[in-house]
């Protein structure tokens, strides 16, 4: 597993997937933090990084599956998932150890980050005065998103020879997980009964619980749920679809 | 270390792929797995290997079912698969490295040198795989199956698309790696298997057509030899006649004869010295026995019968 996990991670700093993507994330995010006056914590009331965390979940949205179209993909259209598979590991060792270098990607990415709370340490009135809780938690919720998205993103790259398709895939996938339950349940048979329910399907829900700062185990146990279950149906695609 | 296939079927939907294959291959010995395109040789190939299951029967490795012991045996096999799969991106070295790391090898650097050295990368080990030559990205892929020194090694069509050159070279090295290992490797060119092949295992549609010795299989589907003698001048057809082992003699011209004996005599020598009791000058003599070429057409083709 770790054979996979380091080559993963060498591989994205070689072919520049990994330096475009720690560059798109913080270039965009530090031009809406601020630049761009809408956004920006400057121009703001409040010693916050709410915008942040409203907005890297749509960030992760197209970055999360650019980090892990390729991941299953290209071993399938190159040929060398036959050879992977023939050395003295197995499917899941192989998924998981993929799996971490994305997840470890996506924690890079959120390092640097860390030093807009020094910003916003020195912007409060008076100086200091954060709600590091709600900060803890929301960066939990963050790397959970992201690690759930990169598990969908798994999914979607085992079904396909093709990067696109499996962009195309892990995108949509990634959307409705997020966004879906809480539009769904909109609809008027869930509407006034079931609503609640409904939402707590989607991935919105428990970011937005894990945010308030005070982590429930609810929270934590359904985004490792949701990476469980799509790791385990990309076993179940790797081992039975495409050997037979 | 033996390789023992027994009552191996593959289906595929409706289709049988590999149809109740069973041989045996022992340390030391190059089998050969000769077949027409679609035959279901890289099938059976993935089923040693354990990458696919078998529908059917059982394959065995140093003792070990490849089915219910999947990580010992990866240990114990070198694979390179069909179209040799390699990462392009990637430096020799690199590749190397990262597969030695799948295995428990004491010092990866130094068997990764030894190994390049071995296999004849070394003038090209500085450089990416994408940018080989087709032999080189062969050697490669033969590096990378033999990193770990497995016992068995099971090469999937490993000479397709080399030119003649590479040819040679990349024949010269599983001749080699197979005085120590017991190893099988897939092809559909019949001069390899006369050049490699200890045993030959032809099949059809999944089916078994034969599986022998070389040898035996010539002399199998050639119920005689044929001996074409050429003289200058006059010659004692009689006395040719009266040689052991000979079956008959044909005249097939005014100074050339045809001696016909049963598979595996080597009447050569005996006509000689006769010729010499008789004062007979031999001018040519060569002696037929019927190619793998027709073995092979016979056993599984329908163009020439």
């Amino acid at each position: 597993m770790w054979v996979i996990y380091k080559k993963e991670l060498t591989t994205f700093f070689n072919n520049l997937t990994g330096y475009l993507v720690l560059g798109v994330f913080l270039t965009v995010m530090g031009l809406f933090l601020f630049v761009f006056p809408e956004t920006s914590l400057l121009e703001s009331n409040f010693a916050s990084l709410e915008p942040f965390f409203e907005m890297a979940p749509s960030l992760f949205l197209f970055l999360v599956p650019a980090i892990t179209m390729r991941l299953l993909a290209e071993e399938r259209q190159l040929g060398t998932l036959a050879l992977l598979l023939t050395k003295p590991i197995d499917e899941m060792g192989l998924i998981i150890g993929k799996f971490l270098a994305a997840v470890t990607l996506l924690l890079l990415a959120l390092v640097p980050t860390l030093f807009y709370n020094i910003t916003l340490y020195f912007l409060g009135s008076p100086v200091g005065n954060l709600d590091s809780g709600a900060i803890m938690g929301s960066y939990l919720g963050l790397l959970l998103l992201g690690s759930a998205f990169a598990s969908i993103g798994m999914l979607a790259s085992s079904l396909t020879e093709s990067q696109i398709v499996a962009f195309v895939l892990a995108v949509t996938g990634c959307f409705l997980f997020f966004y879906g339950f809480y539009f769904l349940s909109g609809l008027p048979v869930f509407f006034g009964k079931w609503d609640a329910l409904v939402q707590q399907f989607g991935m919105d829900y428990h970011y937005h619980a894990l945010s308030k700062g005070a982590p429930d185990t609810r929270d934590l146990i359904y985004f490792l749920s949701v990476m469980a279950i799509f790791l385990l149906i990309t076993r179940f695609v790797l081992q039975y679809r495409i050997r037979s | 270390m033996s390789v023992r296939v027994d009552g191996l079927t593959k289906i595929y939907g409706e289709q049988k792929a590999i149809d109740k294959l069973s041989f045996q291959v022992e340390k030391g010995q190059i089998l050969g797995f000769l077949g027409p395109n679609g035959a279901g040789k890289s099938t059976t190939m993935k089923i040693l290997t354990g990458y696919l299951p078998p529908t059917e029967g059982s394959v065995e490795i140093g003792g070990f079912d490849v089915q219910a012991n999947p990580k010992e045996i990866r240990r114990l096999i070198g694979y390179l698969p069909e179209n040799n799969p390699l990462y392009g991106d990637l430096y020799i070295k690199e590749y190397l490295h990262f597969v030695a790391g799948f295995y428990p090898i004491k010092n990866p650097s130094a068997r990764v040198s030894e190994v390049i050295d071995l296999i004849g990368l070394t003038p090209e080990k500085h450089k990416k795989i994408g940018a080989l030559s087709k032999g080189y990205k062969q050697r490669v892929g033969l590096a990378q199956a033999i990193i770990h020194d497995p016992q068995v090694l099971i090469l999937d069509e490993p000479t397709t698309g080399l030119d003649p050159n590479q040819l040679v070279e990349i024949r010269s090295l599983i001749k080699a790696l197979g005085k120590e290992k017991t190893l099988i490797f897939s092809t559909h060119i019949m001069q390899e298997v006369t050049a490699l092949c200890d045993r030959v295992l032809i099949i059809k549609d999944g089916k078994m057509q034969a599986n022998d010795t070389l040898q035996n299989l010539q002399s199998t589907f050639q119920g005689e030899w044929v001996t074409t003698v050429t003289f200058q001048g006059t010659f004692t057809l009689d006395h040719f006649k009266k040689i052991q082992d000979v079956q008959r003699i044909r005249q097939i011209h005014t100074d050339t004869i045809q001696v016909i004996t049963a598979p595996g005599i080597d009447v050569r020598p005996l006509l000689f010295k006769q010729a010499v009791k008789d004062d007979n000058i031999i001018i040519g003599m060569q002696q037929d026995r019927r190619s793998v070429e027709e073995i092979f057409q016979k056993l599984t083709g329908s163009d020439i019968q």
